[in-house]
């Protein structure tokens, strides 16, 4: 490389000896003109917005950051919360742990579609909660139960997720949560044009929240519908924040990015089971490492029939459905 | 050569027919011998059996018995993490009315002075209380062993049925945990979930449905 360099500035140097036209003289004081104007543009601009303003502006994506600045970064994000809130918000990094593949197995003969996860998840993933009356309402849930009938069996077209009757489960129906399958080959890593999602070593697919652009290009690649956008200003009212959050997962996002399911990583990674898991009445979903042997995922996908969503797309989910009577 | 011929030799002798009966006469014994002993061991099980029919809340060890060969205590009685089973304050302990001065009363019957709020709704036609509660130690369950439980175990009284459900709970598949998926976890008990007397679920009121995308402004 460096030879080339040295070759091109030889080969460059004689054109340079060559004597330059009236033209050519206007025409580099000219561009000097607008270099030396874009440099006081620049330096006006950067005086007029603080310095936290210029530093959130130079950010660079989280996979990027080195440990100093990532823990800057973390207390940067929690002194805003702090202003935002008024309380003490703990931002997480914790990475992914050595040997761990998170699976995750929803018995559907047990669901009786009563949303309790749906609710638990919003409470815990600090999701923007509906405002009827405000002019911005951007409710959001991550997951989403849908009511099929059981003799037309899974029917995703003919499913209903805004099902209200005074009991569950309804007589001849049966229930299907679904929300990011946090697929092994996941179309919406692929089709980011910044980059801003990914999938970490534990299989989660996760999303920078500051690198996002919200261009919706991964909405629209989801075969599942998992993913959510913030249309409006988040609605999260100070005294519902949930405030132990992961930097990757459930810190309170801004307006204009797009989120979704992370098997509750700030939970998870902590060694925790994920809020679904944990809120559910009747014990139908199912969590584990799948690398562990003994862990319950491995137990369900070792003496159950499991199914996952669109197989036929290979996205390869690690989110398993079966039933378990 | 040797070794080709040493099987003919071999045929030959087994079809020999003195040898033959020889070696049928030990076999002839046995049979006769198991014929014979065949009623001796049917008059065993004519005599009175405390397990089937004495009181049967006595564990095998104290009837003289060996424990069960084939399922074993080992696995059984390993324990799991349990929480304290959901006992009504109201009744609990049991031995606190069902004590000396009360002596069981053992026929089966509709109860109508006390515990009239429990309706069986589980097998109601084939069971009653005292197949699972112990007549004698209040506080305790039995098995159909007769080996006397208490209340936390009761996954193993609820196993002997449910034997798949027992299956399944013991390796995370049935019912649910909470804690942590790679250290300490608690099992929740059948009863936590299910009312051991009437066990299918009730229906649930379900939680606001989401908003529709054209309402939201």
């Amino acid at each position: 490389m460096l030879t080339e360099n040295t070759e091109i500035d030889s080969s460059d140097a004689p054109s340079g000896e060559v004597a330059e036209t009236p033209e050519q003289k206007l025409s580099m004081s000219r561009r000097n003109f607008m270099k030396h104007s874009a440099i006081v543009a620049g330096a006006a601009t950067a005086a007029a917005c603080s310095t936290e303003e210029l530093e959130k502006f130079t950010q660079k994506r989280l996979r990027e950051l080195s440990q100093p600045e990532l823990q800057a970064l973390i207390k940067r994000m929690e002194a805003d919360y702090k202003k935002k809130f008024k309380k003490d918000v703990d931002v997480r990094a914790t990475p992914a742990a050595e040997g761990v593949k998170f699976g995750y197995a929803l018995d559907l003969s047990r669901c009786i579609g009563c949303r309790r996860c749906v609710h638990a998840c919003v409470k815990e993933n600090n999701q923007s909660r509906p405002t009827p009356e405000g002019p911005h309402n951007n409710p959001i849930q991550w997951i989403k139960v849908l009511e099929m009938e059981k003799e037309k069996g899974i029917d995703l077209t003919d499913s209903n997720a805004y099902y209200n009757p005074e009991e569950v489960p309804r007589e001849g129906h049966f229930y299907m949560p679904v929300q990011c399958q946090q697929c092994e080959n996941p179309p919406c890593v692929k089709v980011c044009p910044v980059q801003a999602t990914w999938k970490e070593p534990d299989g989660i697919v996760v999303i920078d929240y500051e690198w996002c652009i919200g261009c919706r290009y991964c909405m629209v690649a989801c075969p599942y519908g998992a993913r959510r956008f913030n249309w409006a200003e988040p609605n999260l009212p100070a005294d519902q924040v949930n405030t132990n959050t992961h930097i990757l997962g459930n810190r309170p996002r801004p307006k204009g990015v797009v989120e979704k399911c992370t098997f509750c990583i700030q939970r998870t990674r902590a060694g925790r089971y994920p809020a679904c898991v944990e809120i559910c009445p009747v014990g139908a979903r199912k969590f584990g490492n799948m690398l562990d042997p003994k862990s319950e995922i491995r137990a369900v996908l070792e003496s159950k029939r499991v199914f996952i969503l669109k197989e036929d797309l290979n996205t390869q989910p690690k989110f398993f459905y079966f039933f378990g009577i | 050569m040797a070794a080709a011929e040493s099987p003919k030799k071999f045929f030959s002798l087994r079809f020999d027919p003195l040898l033959r009966a020889l070696l049928m006469t030990p076999l002839a014994i046995a049979l006769v011998g198991s014929c014979q002993s065949a009623p001796a061991g049917k008059a065993a099980i004519d005599l009175p059996d405390p397990v089937h029919s004495g009181p049967v809340n006595l564990p095998p060890a104290q009837l003289g018995l060996p424990p069960d060969p084939i399922h074993g205590q080992k696995e059984e009685t390993k324990g799991f993490p349990v929480p304290k089973p959901p006992l009504s304050k109201e009744y609990w302990p049991c031995s606190d009315c069902h004590n000396e001065s009360q002596p069981p009363n053992r026929t089966r019957r509709e109860l109508k002075d006390e515990h009239t709020n429990i309706k069986l709704h589980h097998d109601e036609a084939n069971r009653w209380c005292l197949d699972c509660h112990d007549a004698e130690n209040r506080d305790a369950l039995h098995l159909a062993s007769g080996v006397t439980i208490t209340f936390d175990e009761s996954y193993r009284l609820c196993g002997q049925c449910h034997g798949t459900q027992y299956r399944d709970w013991k390796s995370g598949i049935h019912g649910k945990r909470t804690g942590m998926w790679n250290g300490e976890k608690q099992y929740l008990l059948c009863v936590h979930c299910h009312n051991p007397h009437s066990p299918h679920f009730k229906p649930l009121k379900p939680e606001a449905p989401p908003v529709r995308p054209q309402s939201i402004r």
